[in-house]
């Protein structure tokens, strides 16, 4: 088990590598520091979400409702802040953010569990329900130009020189990933967590208690997607309710290709961190190389369906040969 | 009462009644002919689309590739008709609608045969497909669609034979095949006995990985003649057309007593949801209700049903 784990992520890693190679070769410019922090720049508030997806898909859950979530976030945030606390700081707008952020992920936890319902269904209710009550109760989707100063700030973490720089987002990703490889790996609740994932009528007869790993998976998703959310605002510098409509299958896409299945207990986070990086890097070979930006999507849906078959390959040999499960 | 709710046909049938009376309240104008006409009209697009979501739920599965797969196969037609055949007879229309059903069996099949060699759930499988054949679309049209059928193709969408809408004899044939399929014959079987536990289907001899092939074959093809409605209704075929249905897709299938972790679900019960739902949709635009709040309402009822059905079950057992 161990050690497909570690081929998926190898894979992918190798991948990865490869890419690199192949754009460093065709591209002048591209194997550069400044490429390098663009790329972590552009793909920091993505990880983010990335990262709280990925505990919902160990413990054999899924949300596409985290990317709409994140725009109410956002609007929320932004309304309460400019009418009730004069615009406030950095401390009172993240805490409004990741609560709001950790009360819509902790509802679809309830409603999943609380229910047994299928986790699917109920975000694809929840999914629509969010969008389509942020835009009715926002003018048709009116958006927000005038921020909180501190908000549009941009804040700068590392500095090379005047092109060269790290963005605040990417500290944020770099510190919401210690602490979610810590919560996995570190922590005997992480332990449950894959454990519940693998097995839950198992987990469930060992003591582990199904309430609180579907609270906590799903309000940890909610948090990152608050924390995505408000991060994208620093980028944008604008709140536009539409801005993340989509972006679920974008991080589904990246999540499930470092790893993690729908079956849950598998996933980690420097698979889950690759992936994004792998499809951001795509997304670059294919402009160097004159694809048309059109295919895309397509290509990623391709590299989903590869990735879980990649993923899924033990299962199928061992069926090939006449076994049954 | 425990015998109404075990009958879940009598349910939906009085569910129907209460929203045919409660429109009938608010705004009789819902009910009046030309809106019952509308209804005719606009059902069988949601209606085919939900039989291709029905199958693979009673699998114990889903496949929310059915809208894309809907729009690759409507796509499909549309060029046909409008680019390789370009001012032939009506025999392209047959072509077109064979092709769009062929692409649609041949995505269906590919879905299901990597759920049942790969052990891959259908819900990550079919999400893949969707960005995939999304993907496809946008890579083809670029963003835009094909419009400016022949207008042979427009009356099937458009016109009616002794004063029934075409599409809506489609759909009510369409139903027929499905029910005769899932109540009738050894793939209806197969499928029910494989959503109730596909270990012991395999056991007791079932060809499970041809059924899951079959099956998803079937709901792609459904879907792609879902596509085929559209196209020839709208007289076009664009990215994203009728994307909104899928949340409708699975509330009929909920709602009418489909169990979502498989094996149980019929689809006389089904079809008759169909009509309550539809004639929600048609009240709703009728009231003009923003469109969006509209969206935001489907997915409240989704959740609602899921949390009745929950109370109902758990209730009985006490």
């Amino acid at each position: 088990m161990a050690n497909r784990l570690r081929s998926i992520e190898g894979m992918l890693f190798l991948f990865t590598l490869l890419l690199i190679a192949v754009l460093s070769l065709t591209a002048n410019n591209f194997f550069t520091l400044q490429n390098f922090f663009d790329l972590l720049n552009q793909n920091a508030v993505k990880i983010i979400f990335a990262l709280g997806l990925l505990v919902v898909l160990v413990i054999g859950g899924i949300d596409i409702s985290f990317a709409v979530a994140a725009s109410v976030v956002q609007y929320a945030t932004v309304v309460i802040l400019m009418k009730y606390l004069d615009g406030g700081g950095w401390l009172s707008g993240m805490l409004i953010a990741m609560l709001i952020g950790t009360m819509l992920g902790m509802l679809n936890a309830l409603l999943i569990y609380g229910f047994r319902v299928v986790s699917i269904i109920i975000t694809i209710a929840t999914f629509n329900l969010f969008f389509g009550l942020l835009i009715f109760l926002t003018n048709n989707g009116r958006s927000i130009y005038r921020l909180p100063d501190w908000l549009v700030e941009r804040l700068v973490f590392i500095r090379i020189d005047d092109t060269t720089m790290l963005y605040l987002p990417v500290a944020v990703m770099l510190g919401v990933a210690l602490i979610t490889t810590y919560l996995l790996k570190f922590t005997g609740f992480g332990r449950q967590l894959y454990g519940y994932g693998a097995n839950p009528e198992g987990a469930r007869r060992a003591g582990v208690s199904g309430w609180k790993i579907h609270l906590f998976a799903y309000g940890w998703l909610g948090l990152c997607a608050g924390i995505a959310g408000m991060m994208q605002v620093t980028i944008a510098q604008e709140v536009v309710p539409k801005a993340l409509y989509g972006w679920e299958f974008d991080v589904l896409v990246a999540v499930v290709l470092g790893g993690a299945t729908l079956g849950g207990g598998r996933g980690s986070v420097s698979g889950t961190i690759l992936g994004v990086l792998f499809l951001a890097l795509l997304k670059n070979a294919m402009i160097l190389l004159h694809f048309s930006p059109y295919a895309f999507n397509a290509i990623s849906g391709a590299v989903i369906l590869f990735a879980i078959m990649a993923t899924q390959w033990q299962t199928f040999v061992r069926k090939r040969q006449g076994g049954l499960v | 009462m425990n015998a109404l709710l075990k009958n879940t046909s009598l349910l939906m049938l009085c569910f129907l009644a209460a929203t045919v009376a409660l429109f009938g309240l608010i705004a009789p104008q819902t009910l009046s002919a030309g809106a019952m006409r509308s209804i005719a009209f606009q059902l069988p697009q949601l209606g085919i689309l939900t039989l291709a979501m029905f199958i693979p739920v009673i699998s114990g599965g889903l496949n929310l590739a059915v809208t894309y797969i809907a729009n690759i196969g409507g796509l499909l037609a549309a060029a046909l008709l409008t680019k390789v055949f370009a001012d032939a007879g009506w025999e392209v229309g047959i072509i077109a609608l064979l092709a769009a059903l062929a692409v649609g069996a041949i995505i269906g099949a590919l879905i299901g045969l990597m759920v049942a060699w790969f052990d891959a759930h259908p819900i990550l499988v079919t999400l893949g497909a969707m960005i995939l054949l999304k993907g496809v679309m946008e890579w083809v049209t670029r963003g835009g669609g094909i419009s400016g059928m022949p207008e042979y193709i427009q009356f099937i969408g458009n016109g009616t034979l002794l004063g029934v809408p075409i599409v809506f004899l489609i759909f009510l044939a369409t139903c027929a095949v499905v029910w005769f399929v899932m109540h009738y014959t050894r793939l209806g079987f197969a499928i029910y006995m494989i959503g109730s536990n596909p270990n012991a289907a395999e056991f007791s001899g079932i060809a499970v990985k041809r059924a899951f092939a079959w099956m998803y074959a079937l709901s792609g093809a459904l879907a792609a003649l879902a596509g085929f409605v559209m196209l020839a209704q709208n007289n076009s075929m664009r990215i994203d057309a009728g994307k909104d249905y899928l949340l409708i897709t699975l509330l009929a299938c909920f709602l009418s007593g489909a169990d979502p972790f498989g094996g149980f679900g019929k689809v006389m019960p089904l079809v008759i949801a169909l009509f309550s739902l539809q004639l929600i949709s048609s009240g709703m635009n009728i009231l003009g209700a923003n469109q969006f709040l509209t969206t935001a309402l489907w997915g409240a009822f989704l959740v609602l049903v899921m949390v009745i059905r929950y109370l109902a079950h758990h209730t009985k057992q006490d």
